[in-house]
């Protein structure tokens, strides 16, 4: 199955050549439902995505941009074509492995912070280490490091809803970084923030992406934050209609220079 | 993680509050209407209870309880004497008398007469007086309880209290006085009869006149005597029944629970507090679970295995469990002290409480049911869910 990807050659960018990749997507396919209610959610992807690199994932609702990011994630399951992540295709492993490699390589960035309210922020961001299988003090030790390189060294101690939006997706960020996972799959990271504070998040994740070499695949509708991806993958009706170079390495090579997002 | 997931449970304070409550009305409902029943059903043999020392009861074949009176012949008690086994063996009269008081007032009583010679079968404890007085002309043993209530005399002044019967008082049964030589502690019956003691051959002349007035036979086996054996040799040999204590004690109680409508009272009692018990529980449980279904998700994709996340959900469940049950009996307890003073039957036994923390257990354990099905078949993807 040829997907309109293979018709649209990738536009090299500053972040791609010679680097590694850590995600490789061929005609994957996903069909929710069956008979006269299926619905093809994605028709037949091909998208790599590279160590370092920021992809955004980008076009209408309904497009397959969600299902796609859940496949590279591996929180669902693909009905067809391959599927590398890190090396690994998610096809190939039993539940609980597929869980333990979650778990160890993948951050998870949402739209709703989806941060459990009755835990303090540092105990939120402690949850990877010790899904890990870190002792507590370790986990909780990494967890106020993480939070204090996010600027929120002074809040640990706080409930999530003592804090702003744009605080409560650092404290997300953190806790998708805490255990230094390889790749970093966030969605609409900034539909529920103001500008300012939407700037402020993309330009942490930007950093943070090209620090660590840490690849990140972000589903947005905000154009405004166009400027911070390395590439931008147009999805449409489950396919990828376009890719796009994007100045993410130039916004990383300013901030950088200019300390944004610290 | 297991810190995690009870901070979870805890720092939700109202739905926690919500969860333990049902568990704390179910543990609490089980063991009060357990402790009333299993109370009410004890005062049935506490007759059987105070008379003490006897190892073996024997009576007419018909007998079913201990109430239920079929008097034998007076030779029962040489026939059972000559069973080999026997080391001592007494008569014991029992019987429901009319007592007329000295203001001219009817009262039913429960009259027992022990051994003239050894007074075996007497009162557990003595307020006023001694057993061995019983042996002086016409006297009585009056329970304290029947004393103060029931045979109690009426108030001296109008509005006052009734003036408990005391050493010294007369009565009068069957046309005979008996004269009141001390006041004993009893365990309250079922029926709340007042109790009085006397001996037997005095006994025999305050009851009306009757061919066989030999009620009970308690019977001392000889040392090293196997109870049960010697039991169906006293029967064998003498065509009467003879039971242990404990098992006439049980063979009044299951009489009672046989052919009153106790027990159903009581059991439907017991499984309206499980069954509401278990509705809360369950409903607020899920509830929770539902509340939390985004962040479990969550943890779900953020690599937490089926494996911990059930084991959360228990150790929640069994938390709540152990809280609302201590709780429950800890009220339950407190309404059995705070009502010691009255007529109420109340007995919280180890193993009543066993089966309430049993029962809490299995209402936790369907609660979390509901909530463990749900999470296991909770996919992960859930979470780029708007």
């Amino acid at each position: 199955m040829t997907s309109a990807s293979t018709n649209v050659p990738a536009v090299p960018t500053a972040a791609s050549p010679g680097r590694e990749i850590a995600v490789r997507c061929r005609a994957v396919t996903k069909t929710y439902g069956t008979g006269n209610s299926a619905v093809k959610a994605l028709r037949g992807v091909d998208i790599d995505v590279h160590s370092g690199e920021l992809l955004m994932l980008v076009g209408p609702s309904g497009c397959g941009k969600t299902t796609l990011i859940s496949v590279i994630a591996g929180v669902l399951d693909r009905d067809g074509g391959e599927c590398t992540v890190l090396g690994e295709d998610y096809a190939r492993m039993r539940s609980d492995a597929k869980t333990t490699f979650r778990g160890r390589n993948v951050g998870f960035v949402f739209q709703a912070f989806n941060l459990i309210p009755t835990l303090t922020i540092a105990e939120n961001v402690s949850v990877p280490m010790l899904i890990n299988g870190s002792p507590r003090t370790a986990a909780m030790k990494a967890a106020k490091d993480m939070l204090a390189q996010v600027g929120l060294g002074e809040r640990v101690n706080d409930i999530p809803s003592r804090l702003s939006g744009g605080q409560q997706q650092r404290v997300a960020i953190a806790r998708a970084l805490v255990h230094q996972p390889r790749l970093l799959v966030c969605d609409e990271p900034t539909s529920a923030l103001d500008h300012v504070t939407g700037q402020k998040v993309m330009e942490l994740l930007r950093q943070v992406a090209s620090a660590h070499e840490l690849s990140l695949v972000v589903v947005t509708h905000d154009q405004r934050i166009f400027e911070f991806a390395d590439r931008i993958a147009e999805m449409d009706d489950g396919h990828i209609m376009r890719i796009t170079a994007g100045s993410g390495h130039k916004v990383a090579a300013h901030g950088a220079a200019t300390g944004a997002g610290r | 993680m297991n810190l995690l997931a009870l901070k979870m449970l805890l720092n939700d304070r109202a739905k926690y509050a919500g969860i333990v409550l049902g568990v704390m009305l179910a543990s609490m409902v089980i063991t009060q209407q357990g402790s009333i029943f299993v109370g009410l059903m004890s005062r049935t043999f506490a007759a059987i209870t105070d008379a003490g020392g006897p190892d073996i009861w024997v009576m007419d074949p018909k007998v079913q309880f201990i109430d239920d009176t079929k008097p034998m012949q007076a030779t029962a008690l040489n026939r059972v004497r000559g069973v080999p086994g026997v080391a001592f063996a007494a008569p014991l009269y029992k019987g429901l008398l009319r007592v007329r008081l000295d203001n001219g007032e009817f009262q039913n009583c429960n009259v027992i007469g022990l051994d003239d010679a050894t007074l075996t079968g007497g009162p557990p404890a003595m307020l006023e007086g001694k057993v061995e007085d019983l042996r002086r002309a016409d006297a009585v043993i009056v329970d304290a309880v029947g004393a103060s209530t029931r045979l109690a005399r009426k108030p001296t002044t109008p509005g006052g209290s009734p003036v408990p019967l005391k050493v010294g008082d007369t009565m009068e049964l069957n046309d005979r006085r008996g004269v009141v030589v001390g006041i004993s502690l009893n365990t309250r019956s079922f029926q709340s009869q007042p109790t009085i003691y006397t001996t037997f051959s005095r006994a025999t002349q305050f009851a009306p006149r009757e061919r066989k007035q030999l009620t009970f036979i308690l019977v001392n086996a000889a040392e090293g005597e196997d109870h049960d054996a010697l039991c169906e040799r006293i029967s064998e040999s003498t065509g009467l029944a003879a039971y242990t204590r404990d098992q006439f004690k049980w063979k009044t109680v299951m009489h009672f629970v046989n052919n009153t409508g106790i027990p159903i009272n009581f059991g439907m009692a017991v499984s309206l507090g499980f069954v509401i018990g278990a509705l809360i529980t369950g409903f607020m449980f899920f509830s929770f679970t539902l509340d939390n279904l985004r962040f479990l998700g969550t943890l779900k994709a953020m690599g937490t295995s089926d494996r911990t996340l059930l084991r959360m959900i228990l150790l929640q469940a069994v938390s709540v469990a152990v809280v609302g049950y201590g709780l429950g009996i800890g009220a339950a307890a407190w309404f059995g002290h705070s009502m010691s003073g009255t007529p109420l039957a109340f007995r919280m036994t180890w193993q009543l409480l066993f089966v309430a923390f049993c029962a809490v257990v299995v209402i936790c354990m369907l609660a979390a049911m509901l909530s463990i099905r749900k999470v296991m078949k909770l996919e992960p993807a859930i979470v780029f869910k708007g």
